[in-house]
């Protein structure tokens, strides 16, 4: 499956992570990760995100995420969202 | 005893941090808030992250309630349903009054047939009352549904329903707030006070705690984390009264022992809702550590003895 529309969710607060997903002319998900955590906790909070768009069986996506310090819960809740979004027929209230 | 609700303290739903935060802010319990403090745009984010919170995250002993959105919009089916997946302790069910209550304990009851073969789900409800109807009503509601452990009153949105400015004396609420407190008692349910809005007066909000207690609220809802602390304190038993309470259960054993019906303490006859009274003032005082011993044991003597300076 591939989003052909852009959306997103989270804010840029701590404990938060802004998540913006966009359609993708590549085959595959491409994730651009920025993180104040990056060199303690960038390769967990990656595998968090592409585990999340797998579950939803995307498979063609660009991804940009925002980290500031977000648990696995708020970033699978940030995706799942940005995702909900991103897929929902147009004017289906969420 | 059944569960202390002090302080029920509101947290944005929609906010990671806070929500990691609820369980050290000293609340007896905190309402995760789906409706006013998150946007119509946010509405699904906040409903996910709340959902996911409470798969995931350690609330620790605090009890975890969620407000969800008025059943009568678009946004509260949705919440409830997402919420009876992971079932918090209590929902805050906002605008509540008969119908409404009636329509969310019917979609409960249809989901535990649907997806739970029967079983109960382990929420219990909790009325918001903010309407000139909910409060006139608010009998009927609590006899709506078996799940209702209690009621919330919403000052700001009853005065507004009635047209009147909401002042800091706080006339304008008193008979709704005498009405709802009542009721309460009557159903065997907490009635927790409304909130007091102005956050830096500290002075202000105690005085209203102490007023919400006389009035037979068990507690207070906050809306910043530094007005537990003052709530707490305002809804503690008088290390007096306390004592006083000791006294009279020991002179109660005393009687009893000596094959005594009535008695009397300080030359007044004690009577039996004296002795109600005194036994659950002990049991809050207990709880609340500001004794040790248990009248359970009958060790009121020593329960007396340790009250040192009215706390220990």
């Amino acid at each position: 499956m591939r989003v052909t529309r852009t959306a997103k969710a989270g804010t840029l607060e701590s404990n938060d992570i802004f998540i913006m997903v966009s359609p993708s002319e590549a085959e595959g998900v491409t994730l651009e990760l920025q993180s104040i955590v990056l060199a303690q906790f960038g390769r967990q909070i990656r595998e968090t995100i592409l585990r999340t768009v797998a579950a939803r069986g995307v498979t063609q996506i660009s991804i940009l995420a925002q980290d500031r310090g977000a648990l696995d819960y708020t970033i699978e809740a940030r995706v799942e969202t940005a995702l909900d979004r991103a897929l929902a027929e147009p004017g289906v209230i969420l | 005893m059944k569960r202390l609700r002090r302080t029920m303290l509101f947290v944005p739903g929609n906010n990671p941090g806070m929500i990691q935060s609820a369980s050290v802010l000293g609340a007896d319990s905190v309402i995760l808030d789906l409706e006013d403090a998150v946007s119509l745009s946010e509405k699904d984010s906040a409903r996910k992250l709340v959902t996911k919170a409470l798969r995931s995250w350690s609330f620790k002993t605090t009890e975890v309630t969620v407000r969800i959105n008025p059943i009568t919009t678009v946004y509260g089916p949705l919440d409830l349903e997402a919420m009876l997946e992971v079932q918090p302790d209590i929902l805050l069910i906002p605008k509540a009054e008969v119908a409404s209550i009636q329509e969310v304990e019917a979609r409960i009851s249809a989901y535990e047939a649907a997806k739970l073969g029967g079983e109960a789900v382990r929420t219990k409800l909790f009325a918001l009352i903010e309407s000139a109807a909910g409060v006139e009503h608010v009998h009927e509601i609590l006899a709506s549904s078996p799940r209702l452990v209690g009621v919330l009153f919403g000052g700001e949105d009853y005065t507004s329903d009635m047209g009147v400015a909401r002042t800091m004396g706080g006339m304008e609420i008193e008979y709704a707030r005498n009405k709802v407190a009542v009721a309460c008692k009557v159903h065997g349910v907490d009635a927790v006070d409304t909130p007091f809005t102005d956050v830096d007066n500290h002075e202000g909000l105690l005085a209203d705690a102490r007023k919400a207690k006389a009035m037979g609220f068990t507690g207070k809802a906050a809306i910043n984390p530094r007005q537990v602390g003052i709530i707490h304190k305002g809804f503690a038993p008088d290390p007096v009264e306390v004592r006083y309470a000791l006294r009279v259960l020991e002179a109660m054993e005393e009687a009893e022992a000596e094959g005594k019906g009535v008695f009397s303490l300080d030359g007044k006859m004690v009577d039996a809702p004296i002795i109600q009274r005194a036994r659950q003032m002990v049991a809050l005082a207990e709880k609340l550590g500001m004794v040790k011993g248990s009248t359970a044991s009958k060790d009121t003597k020593n329960a007396n003895d340790s009250l040192e300076g009215g706390l220990v």
